[in-house]
């Protein structure tokens, strides 16, 4: 392959594969934007990914598919919601338990949602799915190219990263959003309804860590195997810290992560020694650098916003 | 006609008549000082003007019509903002964010640019210089007081309260807000500012308010008052209860704080220069309004704050900036001002409280290990000696009250003390009772050779329980007295600032405030 | 009319015991529903599961065999959430010490007497997890770095690290994974079934912290900083030492975890050396309340819903995950039900307003 049309491909994989990050990276930086952490994203993720082929295969549509995963995912954090921010418990806790359960859940239907004649199982099932849409001209620019291979689930992240960014940074949404997580008791002074808030992001955040999970039993690996996202619940929670915060930053991320790998095959092809696995950990040790680093310079904190409240329920009547 | 009326404001507590049929009236354009010791009652007022609390009786008028405040938005929308002690602001963000903040008739793409014009409009108008793109952890807390205040504005405040507003300002920006206020007032803007500080009552204010104990004792135009009237209205000429104490001869010195230099959380100066001794046998009174250093004062001295200047020593030894074990292994305890938060672990039993200071030894522990039975029998004696009510010895002490909750951290602390017993406002919210037995027990230890440094905002108490007292204005001493010798219109002034006028109350200069270490008697 | 929350004066004893226990109906309940709607009898399904999981040898001594890595990731768990420091890197801690377990017997003990093998393998296992779980915590009491992302983080570097060893550096011949089978001097032993002497390990370590939290001085400062951080400083605690220690016990036990694991259960280093069980353990430690003791028994219960699990998939074709969504459910209603023994819930006419205490000071 000419060096142009490796880099295309490796460009066109990274995209496939990132573009359920993507999704799951928004959604969580909003949610953790609000001052809740969600370390639910895992189960919720999967849970969006069976809901969305069951869906799919019964009805024949992939946007019913859709519409389940964003369903799912919007139940699984409205629990998470409601005991983080209604009943105060830890947010690290009932994450976990929404992944564990998630997870649980993901399986159980998974076995159970089948059709008699696979035994009720809908690994190995063939359902509908989005398909690739290469627009004409564009997409055999060389590189560039790449972003114009790709299905509609990413082709809606072009509208959905710049909104995100514009929403969070431009508007009065969003300023009010970045004032909860970062000063909750001004917030309130201010008039802000910091409960509503949270519920809302959480919420919200839910949904599209839901359709991440579509993206991938409908698009990218088509059907539904049990561990089909392969990690990529957490992987979404350290993109979030490694964008800092920014959606627009997550794109880069999730290039990041996600191209590591396709890069990775190439590169035990060119007879490098570097072991895949120690690739791999980059971009994890790398988000504890960037842990420390905005921890430690203040003015790299200020600048970076890591929103000052994350993690902390939120009491009015502390007196 | 006033631009507001207060009418009869009842306020009530559990336990305590905040407010006592206070009136207030506010005209146009004029600045009005609110001015009381704490738990005067200014705070509470100025609440319920705001929305934050509902009276339990009482009217107000804003512009001759009746109102009800039920929230802070009610207020603002009556054109009545406050400027808190405590800034509300997103230091991450910028000037202009801040303003425009949970406003209601934003559009949902706020034009910036626009509300940076205006706030620079308006910055330039009230003499308030202000760049709204700066972000808020890059100004100084005079710049973002001026954002708090241009907030109002910006929402089209008519009436602004100013709580404490020279509390962490350097005097050059405090003058600079003087022009502020000024230029507001001839803006038409009409101001109340809660203080306790003389200076600004006299330098600010047309009108001058004073509260004590709830109630509504003058209401004077400023330029037909003075600074002794207005202390001895601050504080009262009621006739003071000395403890019936024996005469003791101090012994040497345990504490003693040379120049001591420290700032506060915010970074600015909380202690300047400040210099002390506390004798064995003796209680020094520390007077003042809280905020002008105390709770440093306390830190700096049981190591949990650093100093940047001069040095601290505890029965001759050096002790600057070392551990708190260190100072607590000189035989210092400490009560804390912050009993709940601090002085106890809530979630533990009233034992292991009465504990926390002797656990490290024996009896109570021995190779590492603690002897239960032991810390149960301590505890029960403590309990016995301080008669502190508890169901149990096991039981959580966050189920105590008040005045329990202080009786368990006297035990641990007074049963710990070997030199120096530290008390912050240690009968701060407690019923008459619990009181007497604090008092008791400091004047016990004082008769039992330990030094005490007693921190109150108490007068009485300081009075009657000190055997010298100092006022701590602004991170300094305001000059050391006998307390059979200090009057409460003098104590009043120095809790103030108004020093001059203090010492001419006992015909005395300034030039010959008395040292630290005298236990002078006027020549 | 609202709904508030009112603080209690005294805690509820009847909340403490009601809520596990309608917590772990509700769960049931939920888990129960989902089989009906899934078409399977509920009743059947559950009997089936205790049979499986309690009712025969066999199933007792897996699920011990579950128990085992559970009971110690749990009491590793607990006692870092004691002080409040939120350590989820358990699973992480647990891989690197299978990892250093491993390394010991299989590598690094050439030349040395047999009999030191085991031991010095079990040592390795505890001192890689507490390193593991010491650099999360150095950082923190350092520099203040939060502790739940750096833990969480470290996690995927120890799992990658031990898939590159036993899938490419350590791999054995012949295997498409897995190392080499360990030497059996190196074996801890089993007693039943496949479970193993690690077991002894967990219920000394449960009993252990259990007599540390209540008969020490180090167990009584770290109550002290968990509750109060600000109160354990004015008493003249140094709590940046004790995070440091505390973190590397934890880790060193979870380590151990995975020390038994290798050299009890798999002898050798493989895929599925872990499967989750640090996660489960944060879940077990909190339903557990952080006591050592009832680590011990939820970790057991946990170990039965997956073993039960486990055995209806093989007997009645069902889906094993049935245990998993159980066990996930589980601390759901408990969560929700824990605000209750420190609140009341009270109907309010709006506009009343709560008994305030005195109004904090101006200055």
């Amino acid at each position: 392959m000419g060096v142009l049309a490796l880099l295309t491909s490796i460009i066109t994989i990274t995209l496939r594969a990132g573009t359920s990050l993507i999704y799951g990276t928004i959604g969580e930086t909003y949610t953790e934007r609000s001052g809740v952490l969600n370390l639910g994203v895992e189960g919720m993720m999967l849970s969006g990914a069976v809901a969305a082929f069951a869906t799919a295969y019964y009805s024949d549509s992939v946007w019913l598919g859709l519409l389940a995963a964003a369903a799912m995912g919007v139940l699984l954090a409205s629990i998470h919601a409601f005991l983080t921010v209604s009943m105060r418990a830890r947010q690290v806790v009932s994450g976990l338990s929404i992944t564990l359960f998630g997870t649980g859940l993901a399986s159980f239907l998974g076995e159970r949602l089948g059709p008699e004649s696979n035994n009720y199982n809908l690994v190995g099932m063939v359902g509908p799915k989005f398909s690739p849409i290469e627009i004409p001209l564009l997409s055999d620019i060389p590189i560039l190219g790449a972003f114009f291979k790709q299905d509609i689930l990413t082709y809606f992240l072009f509208i959905l990263v710049p909104a995100a960014w514009y929403y969070l940074y431009k508007t009065r949404n969003g300023l009010n959003l970045r004032a909860v997580g970062e000063n909750p008791q001004t917030a309130d002074a201010m008039g802000i309804d910091v409960i509503r808030t949270r519920y809302i992001y959480t919420i919200l955040g839910g949904a599209l860590v839901g359709l991440g999970g579509a993206h991938l039993s409908l698009a990218y690996a088509p059907g539904w195997t049990e561990n089909i996202t392969g990690g990529r619940g957490w992987i979404v929670i350290a993109l979030v810290i490694f964008a800092m915060w920014n959606p627009a930053r997550a794109v880069l991320g999730a290039m990041l992560f996600g191209g590591i790998n396709a890069v990775q095959f190439r590169l035990q092809a060119g007879g490098t020694t570097i072991p895949s696995a120690y690739l791999n950990m980059l971009p994890y040790v790398m988000t504890i650098l960037v842990l420390v680093a905005m921890t430690w310079w203040e003015t790299l904190s200020h600048l970076v916003g890591a929103p000052a409240a994350l993690g902390q329920p939120y009491m009015r009547e502390e007196k | 006609m006033p631009v507001l009326r207060m009418r009869g404001i009842i306020k009530r507590f559990p336990g305590v008549l905040a407010n006592d049929r206070v009136d207030l009236d506010l005209f146009a354009g004029e600045v009005l000082a609110l001015l009381g010791e704490n738990g005067a009652g200014k705070s509470t007022l100025m609440n319920v003007l705001i929305g934050l609390y509902r009276p339990d009786a009482g009217e107000i008028r804003v512009q001759g019509r009746p109102v009800e405040i039920h929230s802070p938005r009610d207020a603002s929308g009556l054109g009545i903002g406050m400027v808190h002690q405590n800034f509300k602001l997103v230091s991450t963000m910028t000037v202009a964010q801040n303003v425009i903040l949970g406003l209601q008739e934003l559009p949902f793409v706020p034009n910036m640019a626009e509300v940076a014009a205006r706030i620079s409009e308006l910055s330039d108008r009230y003499n308030m210089e202000v760049d709204p793109q700066a972000y808020i952890w890059q100004l100084s807390v005079g710049e973002q007081q001026r954002v708090e205040i241009l907030k109002l504005i910006y929402r089209g405040a008519g009436i602004l309260i100013l709580d404490e507003p020279t509390a962490v300002l350097t005097p050059q920006e405090a003058e600079e807000l003087g022009q502020v206020l000024k230029v507001m007032q001839s803006e038409g803007k009409s101001m109340i500012f809660i203080t306790h500080k003389m200076g600004e009552v006299m330098a600010f204010s047309n009108r001058v308010c004073v509260l004590r104990q709830g109630q509504l004792v003058a209401a004077k135009r400023t330029v037909e008052t003075n600074p002794r009237e207005l202390a001895r209205l601050m504080v009262g000429r009621d006739v003071l209860f000395r403890l019936d104490k024996e005469p003791m001869t101090p012994g040497t010195v345990v504490l003693e704080l040379r120049d001591v230099h420290a700032v506060n959380d915010k970074g600015l100066p909380a202690l300047r220069g400040l210099s002390l001794t506390v004798r064995q046998g003796e209680i020094l009174g520390i007077a003042g309004v809280a905020g002008n250093g105390q709770r440093e004062l306390a830190e700096v001295i049981t190591g949990l704050r650093e100093i940047n200047e001069g040095s601290v020593l505890i029965n001759s030894r050096d002790l600057t900036n070392c551990s708190p074990l260190a100072v607590i292994n000189s035989g210092v305890s400490h009560i804390p001002a912050d009993r709940i938060g601090v002085g106890i672990v809530g979630d533990m039993q009233v034992a292991d409280n009465i504990a926390m200071k002797g656990y490290r030894k024996s009896p109570m522990a021995k190779h590492g290990l603690l002897n239960r039975q032991r810390i149960i029998d301590f505890a029960r004696a403590m309990i016995d000696v301080f008669q502190i009510a508890t169901p149990t010895p096991q039981t959580y002490v966050k189920f105590l009250s008040g005045g329990n909750i202080q009786k368990t951290i006297l035990a641990r602390e007074i049963d710990a003390c070997a030199s120096l017993l530290v008390a912050v406002y240690p009968s701060r919210g407690l019923d008459v009772g619990a009181t007497e037995a604090v008092r008791q027990r400091l004047i016990e230890q004082r008769d039992a050779g330990r030094a005490v440094l007693l921190i109150s905002e108490d007068l009485e108490e300081l009075i009657s329980v000190a055997d010298r007292i100092t006022v701590l204005y602004e991170g300094r001493s305001m000059g050391f007295f006998p307390a059979t010798e200090a009057e409460v219109e003098t104590l009043g002034l120095m809790m103030a600032g108004a020093q001059n006028e203090a010492l001419a109350t006992v015909g005395r200069e300034a030039s010959d405030a008395v040292g630290p270490d005298a236990l002078a008697r006027p020549s | 009319m609202n709904l508030i929350l009112r603080k209690r004066e005294s805690v509820s004893r009847r909340a403490a015991i009601l809520v596990p226990l309608i917590s772990f109906a509700v769960s049931l309940l939920f888990g129960a529903l989902l089989l009906a709607v899934s078409g399977a009898n509920p009743f059947v399904t559950y009997a089936a599961m205790l049979q499986g999981a309690v009712g025969s040898a066999y199933g007792l001594s897996e699920v011990l065999v579950k128990t085992i890595p559970l009971i110690l990731t749990g009491l590793a768990v607990s006692l870092a959430f004691r002080m409040r420091f939120w350590n989820i890197g358990a699973e992480g801690q647990l891989t690197m010490g299978a990892v250093a377990a491993a390394g010991m017997a299989l590598f690094w003990s050439q030349g040395l007497p047999d009999w030191t093998i085991l031991p010095l393998s079990i040592l390795a296992g505890c001192v890689a997890g507490a390193l593991w779980a010491g650099i999360p915590a150095v950082l923190k009491a350092t520099l203040k770095v939060d502790e739940t992302l750096t833990t969480l983080m470290m996690n995927y570097v120890a799992i990658l690290y031990s898939e590159h060893l036993y899938y490419i550096a350590w791999r054995a011949e012949g295997y498409n994974s897995g190392t080499e089978r360990i030497t059996e001097v190196a074996w801890l032993a089993r007693f039943a079934g496949r479970a193993h002497t690690g077991l002894f390990f967990g219920l000394i370590l449960a009993v252990a912290l259990w007599a540390v939290f209540r008969y020490t001085r180090w167990g009584f400062e770290l109550k002290i900083i968990g509750s109060n951080p600000t109160a354990a400083r004015y008493l003249g605690i140094s709590i940046a030492r004790n995070i440091v220690v505390t973190l590397l016990i934890s880790g060193a036990i979870s380590g151990l975890a995975g020390a038994v694991e290798v050299l009890g259960l798999s002898h050798r280093l493989q895929q599925g050396i872990s499967v989750g069980y640090g996660y489960t353990a944060i879940i077990i430690a909190w339903m557990a309340q952080l006591n050592p003791l009832g680590v011990v028994f939820v970790a057991f219960l946990m170990a039965s819903l997956l073993v039960g699990g486990d055995q209806i998939q093989m007997k009645m074709r069902l889906p094993a995950s049935v245990g998993v969504v159980l066990q996930g459910m589980l601390l759901i209603p408990m969560l929700a039900g824990s605000l209750f023994r420190e609140f009341a819930l009270e109907l309010r006419r709006p506009g009343e307003e709560v008994a305030q205490a005195k109004p904090v000071e101006v200055a």
